[in-house]
């Protein structure tokens, strides 16, 4: 019996506005409101709510038999939060029939998995939280930003714990085997790997609407047989794209969603069944590992990351983001945060590419990749200055996390000592009037919270002096300094 | 072919062009030009074509013997070529300012009596037109287009003529009433016109009149840097010894050209950075408001204009530039942008200029457009990344530009148009 897994990809990028250089320091909004409410609310309009409308009627009608996933970034929850919350309404109407599984991605629909483990680790745990407050369960399965994966990346996730990830189903890679089977991570055989079939998926998500294409128009049960025809053993068919597919690559006007709808009804008369991949994972057994020793994505026919980090532009742009990658972990400063999520997704990347793309690419509100380049280069400058603004550049980050940790552990000191006070306290005023006459006792309790009050207001004062100290004297504090962030380490 | 300069003596940009198209013809294989020069200086290299000497061809009868004339034209023209054309006289000019060989004298170059030169030029044509065997007439500028009309009514060959410049670009809209007529009447009665750029094809059709299906597209290009030149652009110091970075406007002082866009640029420029200079190489009307424009906005010390600049001189510049800016506001096509990615400095071109259709690799910007200007500028300085990106693939697209390429697509015109004529 074969099994689809559908698997839908949510993400709108946040447009950064024209940035010009005289504005570095002096301005510190860097996005594009109007064009992201524009955005959004048209790709809403036009793609997401038919789309998920049309889901859900398919959960009402086929029950169980019909199941989907998605993903949804951080950076579009906020998009859609903002401006099109009733999307966020469907996906939670759509996850109460049960049919649907959510998955994890980093935050930011970045490419924080090519160069920064820590960066990657707190995003995907911040965008797994976040499923969790809106769908109430937290995701199993991984998928990366645009299907990236490597070894090393599936190595990384099956440490965070997830069961299994989803990717590219790229010839270079595969070769001679097909991407119908469960395979596994060649670094940890617990992650077991979902392959995206591209024939199957790109003649839905690119050619569905092409007259030129000889298989048009492509009907439900054309489809269908292709699928059943496949040999015996190939049971795993995983049929990934954006959720854009449905709307605006392929016009509703091409029918498309009656297409979808249809898919359940045909594949129950030909013994084929749908599942969500956390299922597929639970059923199957993994074939055999898969070696991916070089980042591979379902980007351009090239299937890699060249679109992204082609060019010496890009891989500067790149590491000049991740170079302040730490400092922005340590920060706490909300403003700082949002702003990294949004400067770090891909799309921005994307737009500075020199490859030859077709003519129907999307170049944003650039109209050369140079222009791109630049505009993102003076964000960055400023976004830059800001992190090195937080902290003094002439300490390490290892001192200054260090030094963090100090303070953050004092800090719980002094609450713990605080409570110990007012523990003491409390039961000292229970003793006292056993021992003194009734009379005198207001007179007392008036005293004591004076007394309390001073203590706690020193305390509070000596972590300021603390953070001010190491910085002007660094030699002398140094060694005590890094001791407490040893014993923390160990602790955690 | 009949043009108007040719190099070594280059007095504007129409030899260079000329050179390179009759090379590019040269390369077909099967392809001879006859090219006529008013004032040829006889150290022309005449590998490609054969060069008419106009100043050498007779209109009225002369009986001069042969010593006598090879003594007078030295290597100018054979005296057999002066005897072939004296036969072809076909009217008596006597009454024109002849010498003794019966030849009218050039100025050369562009003087004052330039219309004077152009008529005489045509009468010339019809001699020429009458003595020589040719498929097709193709001219160049429209001080050569009465000549074309001219030889195209002697032998009833179609007449090619190229737009290198309208007077629309070079007068921004106030056109001289002599030149437009000469350049309409020449369109009027081409049978295909070529034009350096889309920019210009565009002018033509609307400000000319002109049938869009007779109208072409056709880009210049650029000969790869000679050795001596190779030589001046390699001294460039690396990166890491250019302390101060230097970016360049190269090109007349004039409105066309929009330098005081790049004041404007500079000022934003330098309220932000410190370590850029801005160099004005040229000269021109403009060049003491310009001038003034800079003291007025206190960045005279980063701003210097060292004058014209030719030959070796352009070359010097280049080498020690980071960046090349052209702000034009209207350029037919404009070859210094190609001339410095070649020395690998990396330009920033309006998008008003006809190579901006052709070149990819630089930065266009609208030219009122300062502050994108402005920050285009400042990316290439602060930005080494950028810098180097369109520095080596710059210097990679132009050098795909060849006048190879460029003779194949005149010779496909040219078959094309003999066919429907």
């Amino acid at each position: 019996m074969k099994t689809i897994c559908l698997y839908f990809e949510i993400h709108q990028n946040v447009h950064l506005k024209r940035y010009r250089f005289f504005e570095i320091g002096k301005d510190h909004y860097y996005f594009d409101d109007y064009e992201n409410e524009r955005g959004i609310t048209e790709t809403a309009e036009r793609s997401y709510i038919p789309a998920l409308k049309t889901f859900l009627e398919m959960a009402k009608l086929y029950g169980k038999a019909f199941k989907v996933a998605f993903s949804i970034s951080g950076c579009a929850i906020e998009l859609l939060e903002q401006y099109a919350p009733e999307v966020i309404e469907l996906l939670q109407e759509l996850n109460d029939t049960g049919c649907v599984e959510f998955l994890a991605e980093p935050y930011s629909h970045g490419l924080s998995s090519l160069i920064n483990e820590d960066v990657f680790r707190d995003e995907v745990g911040r965008q797994a939280k976040k499923m969790k407050e809106l769908f109430g369960k937290k995701p199993t399965v991984l998928r990366n930003s645009s299907l990236i994966y490597s070894d090393d990346i599936g190595g990384l996730v099956a440490d965070m714990g997830y069961k299994g990830m989803i990717a590219e189903g790229a010839k270079h890679i595969l070769g001679w085997k097909s991407p119908h089977f469960l395979y596994h991570c060649a670094q940890n055989p617990n992650l077991k790997l979902l392959l995206r079939d591209y024939k199957l998926s790109d003649d839905i998500s690119l050619r569905f609407n092409d007259s030129s294409w000889n298989e048009y128009p492509l009907f439900a049960d054309t489809y269908m047989d292709w699928i059943a025809q496949l040999p015996e053993e190939e049971k795993v068919i995983n049929i990934f794209m954006e959720l854009c597919a449905l709307g605006i690559y392929q016009p509703l006007s091409s029918n498309i969603l009656e297409f979808i709808k249809a898919l359940p009804a045909v594949a129950k008369d030909r013994g084929i069944t749908f599942a969500t991949p956390s299922e597929i994972i639970a059923k199957s057994k993994s074939v055999a590992p898969m070696d991916v020793p070089y980042p591979m994505s379902w980007n351009d026919e090239e299937r890699d990351t060249s679109c992204w980090l082609g060019n010496v532009m890009q891989r500067e742009a790149f590491h000049k983001l991740y170079s302040v990658a730490e400092r922005v972990l340590i920060c706490k400063d909300r403003r700082i945060t949002q702003d990294w999520d949004r400067i770090q997704a891909s799309n921005n990347f994307r737009f500075m590419t020199t490859k030859n793309v077709g003519v129907g690419f999307y170049r944003g509100i650039y109209d050369s990749p140079y222009d791109a380049f630049t505009n993102y280069m003076n964000i960055l400058g400023d976004f830059i200055n800001r992190v090195n603004a937080l902290y003094p550049l002439d300490i390490e980050n290892d001192e200054l996390n260090a030094l963090l940790t100090t303070i953050r552990n004092q800090a719980d000191e002094i609450n713990v000592k605080d409570a110990e006070i007012n523990r003491l306290q409390a039961r000292l005023s229970k003793f006292e009037p056993v021992e003194k006459e009734v009379k005198k006792a207001p007179a007392k309790k008036a005293e004591a919270p004076k007394a309390k009050a001073p203590a706690p207001a020193k305390k509070v004062e000596a972590p300021k002096a603390e953070v001010k100290a190491p910085a002007k004297k660094e030699p002398a504090k140094k060694a005590p300094a890094k001791k407490p962030a040893a014993k923390n380490k160990a602790d955690i | 072919m009949f043009g108007w300069e040719y190099p070594p003596h280059v007095f504007g940009g129409l030899a260079t062009a000329n050179y390179g198209i009759t090379h590019g013809l040269q390369a077909l294989g099967d392809m001879e030009t006859l090219l006529c020069l008013p004032r040829p200086f006889g150290d022309e290299e005449q590998d490609a074509c054969k060069i008419i000497g106009m100043n050498s061809v007779p209109i009225a009868w002369r009986d001069v013997n042969y010593d006598y004339v090879r003594q007078r034209l030295g290597n100018i023209m054979s005296p057999d070529d002066y005897y072939r054309y004296r036969e072809h006289i076909y009217a008596d000019f006597n009454y024109m300012h002849v010498n003794d060989l019966g030849c009218m004298e050039f100025a050369g170059g562009y003087p004052s009596n330039l219309t004077e030169e152009i008529n005489n030029y045509s009468i010339i044509a019809g001699v020429v037109a009458r003595t020589e065997q040719f498929d097709i007439i193709h001219a160049h500028d429209w001080l050569t287009y009465p000549a074309g009309i001219h030889a195209k009514q002697v032998s009833g060959k179609p007449l090619v003529i190229h737009v290198h410049a309208t007077d629309f670009d070079r007068s921004r809209g106030n056109v001289n009433p002599t030149v437009y007529g000469i350049e309409r009447n020449g369109m009027d009665n081409a049978d295909c016109i070529m034009c350096v750029s889309e920019l210009t094809r565009q002018t033509v059709i609307n400000h000319y009149g002109q049938d869009p299906a007779k109208c072409f597209a056709m880009h210049n290009a650029v000969y790869p840097l000679a050795p001596e030149l190779q030589e001046i652009v390699d001294q460039r110091l690396p990166y890491k010894d250019r302390k101060e970075k230097v970016i360049t406007f190269l090109g007349r002082i004039t409105m066309q050209k929009g330098p005081e866009y790049f004041i404007e640029a500079a000022k934003r420029v330098l309220d932000r950075t410190t370590n850029v200079r801005f160099c004005f190489a040229g000269s021109g009307d403009m060049m003491n408001a310009m001038i003034d424009m800079a003291a007025a906005y206190g960045i005279a010390d980063r701003c210097h204009f060292p004058g014209f600049m030719k030959g070796k001189q352009v070359f010097e510049i280049f080498r020690d530039s980071d960046v090349y800016v052209m702000p034009s506001v209207s350029e037919p096509f404009g070859i210094s942008p190609l001339e410095a990615m070649q020395s690998g400095v990396p330009s920033i071109i309006s998008k008003q200029s006809g190579c901006a259709e052709i070149l990819d690799k630089c930065i266009k910007t609208d030219y009122w457009d300062i502050d994108a200007m402005a920050d285009a500028m400042y990316s290439l300085c602060t930005n080494d990344a950028l810098h180097e990106y369109l520095q080596v693939e710059g210097k990679k697209e132009v050098d795909g530009i060849t006048w190879e390429k460029v003779g194949q697509r005149i010779r496909k015109l040219y078959d094309q148009c003999l066919q429907r004529c």
